[in-house]
């Protein structure tokens, strides 16, 4: 009896002292986190908020004039649902989008997967795998700009691509769609962005544990059926974080599809810098609101997508 | 998988390595060899001859394009995005180590400023100091009227841009650095009697400085090859990369392989200088 009080006794200035000393903790970490903080707000959060703001706002050829208004959106839904089955520009624009999103998805996360299983399975000393990585992540090193440009030799009318074909034969005259297509945005966009596929997978798969692989070969399970029921289960988490990754920048580029599509494929990104150009603002605004939700929509269907793969 | 043999797959997945790498370095292989074309040579192969010539129209400034303001602007603004990326990453990552009041809603700013398109974001900063713009406008009177311009600029809208695209990287790079930090060393130093700031000078700083040259190395390169979040917000002058966008519409010659060819070789020391000094680092630790 007297022992409980004593120790309470002792225990009650210790907890409180603790209890001071954990105060000012929590508020030196909330100042050590303010610099991000101040960062993200002025130059994240405030210019989101004045974007949704200026999408209800009015313009001239000359001027953005506060307003509340919505035929920022109605002009860009106009004939989209009277005109159908005709697609007005909108869906046309983001059909297209779509198209590229799927075809880099696709690309990126089958060739991602399979050098990411490679360096995780098959390359054994840690050495090798860090000199794997850096010989992937040199080319990274330059501007995305050159990155583009370094197709033009390759791959234009009188590329290597072009000559090797004629050379042998297999074709007569230059392929013309090798270059300033869809294809050439597809490679490009698939030459870009794969190392961001390839990381997280990697990473992944590095924390599966290698006694369930064989375990599975001891149970009996072919090559083939450990990859699906173990490697590729274990391994989500990467393919996520890598398909968000790949599948939102796709969504918002307007670089690459300009570049190399010779300035001539529609995307939602190029709409948006078009109206900048044109100082259309309100108009680029609302586009852009439009495209953020389109890009959550997306992010939520992969995270559905791949949550209903785990329950069949 | 453990004993010697390879299985056959190995020899499919290495082939499938080879030509991934083949098709990473093929396209950059190409225009650093093609740098070094002929004063005749084209924009595409054959080379004709092999020759500096090119190099020589770029550095002399008698060629089409005027790179090197645009070059020195690029190099100081990614050093300043990468001073300040490495200082706010740490300071934010140390908050990270205990649960403060909207630790988790910053976590979500940060990723969102990953995901969210560069053109929104570079539109938002646009349209806000253009905003800002009327408003001092507004508010300057006399002297605003004949004097102000913009507030838009490579140090104010630029560097808060490319802030909001290396942040995010540095603060994941500060949560994978703290996952693997051992406190007892900060506590040992506590227990001799070091202060807050000693222990952070002299326990904290030293252990994790070869993982911030990796932080430094995220900020300058994303910084220094960021385009879409720069296209609305560096005002009248551009940087690099942007300057590098416009050339490729107009430029016909090899002059823009051998600007390729520099920024690549300038960028690649750049990296090797700093991963260099990591290694050091360790090393000095490792003693």
């Amino acid at each position: 009896m007297t022992d409980t009080a004593t120790s309470g006794a002792r225990a009650t200035p210790a907890r409180a002292r603790s209890g001071r000393r954990s105060l000012g903790a929590t508020a030196e970490a909330f100042l050590l986190a303010l610099p991000m903080w101040v960062v993200f707000a002025a130059f994240f959060l405030l210019p989101l908020a004045v974007t949704v703001t200026v999408s209800f706002w009015e313009f001239t050829q000359y001027s953005i004039e506060p307003a509340f208004i919505f035929r920022n959106y109605t002009d860009l839904f106009d004939g989209c649902v009277e005109d159908l089955p005709y697609l007005c520009t909108t869906l046309k624009t983001y059909l297209s989008t779509l198209k590229f999103c799927a075809a880099v998805w696709l690309a990126t996360l089958v060739l991602g997967f399979t050098i990411a299983y490679f360096l995780a399975f098959h390359v054994r000393t840690l050495p090798v795998q860090v000199t794997f990585f850096l010989i992937c992540t040199i080319p990274f090193w330059t501007s995305i700009v050159i990155r583009m440009i370094a197709w033009i030799p390759l791959l234009g009318r009188n590329g290597l691509v072009n000559a090797a074909l004629q050379g042998a034969g297999i074709t007569e005259t230059p392929l013309e769609w090798l270059l300033y297509s869809d294809f050439a945005v597809i490679l490009a966009l698939t030459h870009l962005y794969t190392l961001f596929m390839v990381v997280p997978i990697f990473n992944s798969m590095m924390r599966i544990d290698r006694a369930l692989i064989e375990a599975a070969a001891d149970a009996g399970a072919s090559g083939w059926q450990t990859l699906t029921n173990v490697v590729i289960p274990l391994a989500r988490p990467g393919i996520l974080i890598g398909s968000i990754f790949v599948v939102t920048i796709v969504m918002g580029d307007f670089l690459t599809i300009g570049i190399m599509g010779g300035q001539q494929i529609a995307s939602v990104g190029k709409t948006i810098q078009t109206q900048i150009q044109y100082l259309q603002f309100p108009l680029a605004a609302a586009n852009a609101v439009l495209l953020l939700v389109a890009v959550m929509l997306a992010i939520s269907a992969l995270l559905r997508m791949v949550d209903i793969r785990r329950e069949l | 998988m453990g004993d010697g043999r390879r299985p056959r797959s190995f020899y499919a997945l290495s082939a499938v390595f080879a030509l991934f790498v083949a098709f990473l370095w093929g396209p950059m292989v190409a225009i650093v060899a093609l740098s070094f074309q002929g004063p005749e040579g084209g924009l595409v192969f054959p080379m004709r001859g092999l020759s500096l010539h090119w190099f020589e129209v770029l550095l002399s400034n008698r060629g089409s394009v005027d790179i090197t303001g645009a070059f020195l602007r690029s190099f100081r603004l990614a050093l300043v995005v990468m001073v300040l990326t490495v200082v706010i990453s740490v300071m934010a990552g140390l908050a990270f180590r205990r649960v403060f009041p909207g630790s988790l809603a910053l976590l979500y700013v940060a990723i969102a400023s990953l995901i969210v398109p560069s053109i929104v974001v570079s539109l938002g900063i646009g349209l806000e100091f253009r905003l800002l713009d009327g408003a001092v406008k507004a508010l300057g009177g006399e002297w605003a009227q004949g004097n102000f311009v913009t507030l838009l600029g490579t140090y104010t809208s630029g560097l808060g841009a490319h802030l909001t695209w290396t942040l995010p990287f540095g603060l994941l790079i500060m949560f994978a650095v703290f996952n693997r930090f051992d406190p007892a060393y900060e506590e040992a130093a506590r227990d001799l009697g070091a202060g807050k700031w000693q222990t952070f000078r002299h326990v904290t700083l030293p252990i994790i400085a070869p993982f911030l040259i990796g932080v430094a190395v995220f900020g300058f390169t994303l910084s220094w090859d960021e385009l879409a979040r720069s296209s609305q917000v560096m005002g009248s002058q551009n940087t690099l990369p942007m300057q590098l966008a416009a050339l490729t519409t107009t430029v016909t010659t090899p002059e823009i392989y051998a600007l390729a060819t520099l920024t690549t070789g300038a960028s690649l020391c750049l990296v090797a200088v700093l991963l260099v000094v990591a290694w050091a680092l360790r090393r000095r630790q490792g003693e």
